[in-house]
């Protein structure tokens, strides 16, 4: 049995990129479950432990704005790297932006707040000195503190997120009636990044400003 | 690399100030300065403040061994021909072998860290390298928001007038050589940008190895790269204070919030001086000087482990 967690976090922006529109992105108007892990494991995380996310509490209206970027339409390709290495020099590895150019616009989420409800479990990783309660321990003292591995973010790391440990009652949302209860449609659960980095998708559903997320290998989920 | 990876977290606050130029335009509207919509508060974008310091680093290093830039802007970059590939890698032809490259992790972190010893901006802000193995992706340990102004900002648009034609043809249409062209500018606003950088990310095997020379180099960029990024459009853009909190341990000794909410700004106005953005500042004529705003850092009851670099 292990012990759950209520963290908040929030920011100026959030940016939860759909999967089907990522080369001008629109960010899931929720924060994801992916995305909730990742920001647990910027704070505290260890190959013995797997984060599993409950629920996602919305605390701020849900609103929208655009922004659009030059952005470079290009990866660091390894086959240069390789060679470049072999050659021992780096003539010609450089990325001239004006030839790589792409704007894209991304829509994104403002002023967005949230209460992660999370706990852990531990995976097969896990040796003996592995405990429940070592590793809740270690999260609520960082989590407390302000501590974190790296900064924690809201989807993409141009928007970073602050975060505080909820140890009493929940920070009052201020998410109006009308948003309270909605059909979010499908959205993405996670990512096994194990098995060819599988997407999992859930039905989600705001029900009184609180999204709950099923387990993995509840039926909920398909693959 | 000569000096060891970072061992502290650091998150800091930056101000800087633009003054009758356009720091940052927006693609989405003609190029105006940004400006988020529902406060009019000018915005200026993460990427192009890292741009500006991948700028600086280049002109100051040179390009130097562990110094070069990888996303470069082509008047630094020395770029040279494709082709010198062909010549190097004959073995490798077909362009699915070139993605699939290194199916071994240990291959792809090889590569990684190579990337990471040559380029300063692979080292700091990280990489996508497309290998499809997880750790071809580096994360750097420095990390930038948007900047935003203190108060709201009310963008100019400046006609100007051209005293030559493009092409004889234009000249001839219009019996009349002069051409009007477009100007946009904030005549004053005081920007302000938080910054994070996590010492895990650059230790240890996965890390991307940035030390203590690279952090002092990200220091001094932030301080001189407007000083080198004049142009027609940027007007005068200054960096006007770097506040720096440094923890003493690696994952920090103080939420960030609670340390970027120590640093305040006031609007100045005839002698009295009251926090931006109260009710009292309504009545006050724009600002359009630095002087025309007061930064305070609140150093009093500092968390235990943290310090303050004004830098």
């Amino acid at each position: 049995m292990s012990f759950g967690i209520k963290l908040h976090v929030w920011g100026d922006h959030a940016c939860w990129t759909r999967p089907e529109m990522k080369v001008e992105r629109v960010s899931y108007d929720v924060m994801t479950p992916s995305a909730a892990r990742g920001i647990l494991e910027a704070i505290h995380w260890k190959p013995a432990i797997l984060w599993v996310v409950d629920a996602i509490h919305v605390l701020q209206p849900i609103r929208f704005t655009s922004i659009r970027r030059n952005e470079v339409g290009a990866q660091i390709p390894a086959g240069s790297v390789k060679s470049a290495m072999n050659r021992r020099d780096t003539n010609g590895l450089g990325l001239a932006v004006d030839e790589n150019r792409q704007q894209r616009a991304a829509t994104v989420l403002l002023t967005p707040a949230y209460v992660i409800e999370a706990h852990f479990e531990l995976t097969d990783m896990a040796g003996e000195g592995d405990t429940d309660a070592k590793h809740i321990a270690m999260f609520n003292r960082r989590a407390g503190a302000g501590q974190c591995f790296h900064r924690p973010y809201l989807g993409t790391r141009e928007f970073a997120a602050h975060f505080e440990l909820v140890e009493g009652d929940l920070p009052e949302s201020k998410l109006p009636a009308d948003q309270r209860n909605r059909d979010l449609g499908w959205m993405l659960h996670d990512i096994d990044h194990a098995n060819d980095h599988t997407p999992y998708f859930f039905r989600a559903a705001l029900v009184d400003g609180v999204m709950a997320v099923p387990p993995l290998d509840s039926g909920d989920v398909i693959g | 690399m000569t000096s060891q990876p970072i061992a502290n977290r650091y998150d800091f606050v930056f101000f800087f100030d633009v003054t009758n130029g356009n720091p940052n335009g927006d693609p989405d509207a003609g190029n105006l300065p940004r400006v988020d919509p529902e406060t009019n508060q000018g915005l200026v974008t993460d990427v192009c403040l890292k741009r500006k310091v991948r700028n600086y680093v280049a002109l100051a290093k040179g390009g130097g061994a562990g110094h070069e830039i990888y996303v470069g802007e082509r008047a630094i970059l020395n770029l040279q021909n494709k082709k010198a590939w062909d010549a190097v890698l004959p073995e490798v032809t077909k362009a699915e072998e070139l993605k699939k490259l290194p199916k071994d992790e240990a291959k792809a972190r090889e590569l990684t860290a190579w990337m990471c010893a040559n380029f300063y901006d692979v080292r700091t802000f990280g990489a996508v390298m497309s290998t499809g193995v997880n750790c071809g992706q580096v994360r750097g340990p420095v990390q930038f928001t948007f900047a935003r102004s203190l108060e709201p900002v009310m963008p100019l648009e400046i006609s100007i007038t051209r005293m030559a034609a493009t092409t004889e043809k234009d000249a001839e249409e219009k019996g009349d050589i002069r051409t009007m062209g477009r100007k946009h500018i904030v005549p004053y606003g005081l920007y302000r940008a938080h910054g994070f950088v996590s010492a895990p990310l650059a230790q240890g095997t996965k890390g991307t190895g940035f030390s203590e020379d690279d952090l002092a180099l990200l220091w001094e960029a932030l301080s001189n790269m407007f000083d080198h990024d004049r142009s027609a459009a940027r007007g005068e853009i200054s960096k006007r204070r770097l506040i720096v909190f440094k923890h003493e341990n690696r994952m920090g000794n103080a939420p960030a919030h609670q340390l970027f909410d120590r640093v305040t700004a006031q609007r100045v106005y005839n002698g009295e001086s009251v926090p931006v953005g109260d009710q009292r500042t309504h009545n006050y004529p724009s600002a359009r000087t630095f002087s025309d705003y007061k930064v305070v850092v609140d150093s009093s009851n500092l968390p235990a482990g943290v310090e303050i670099l004004d830098l």
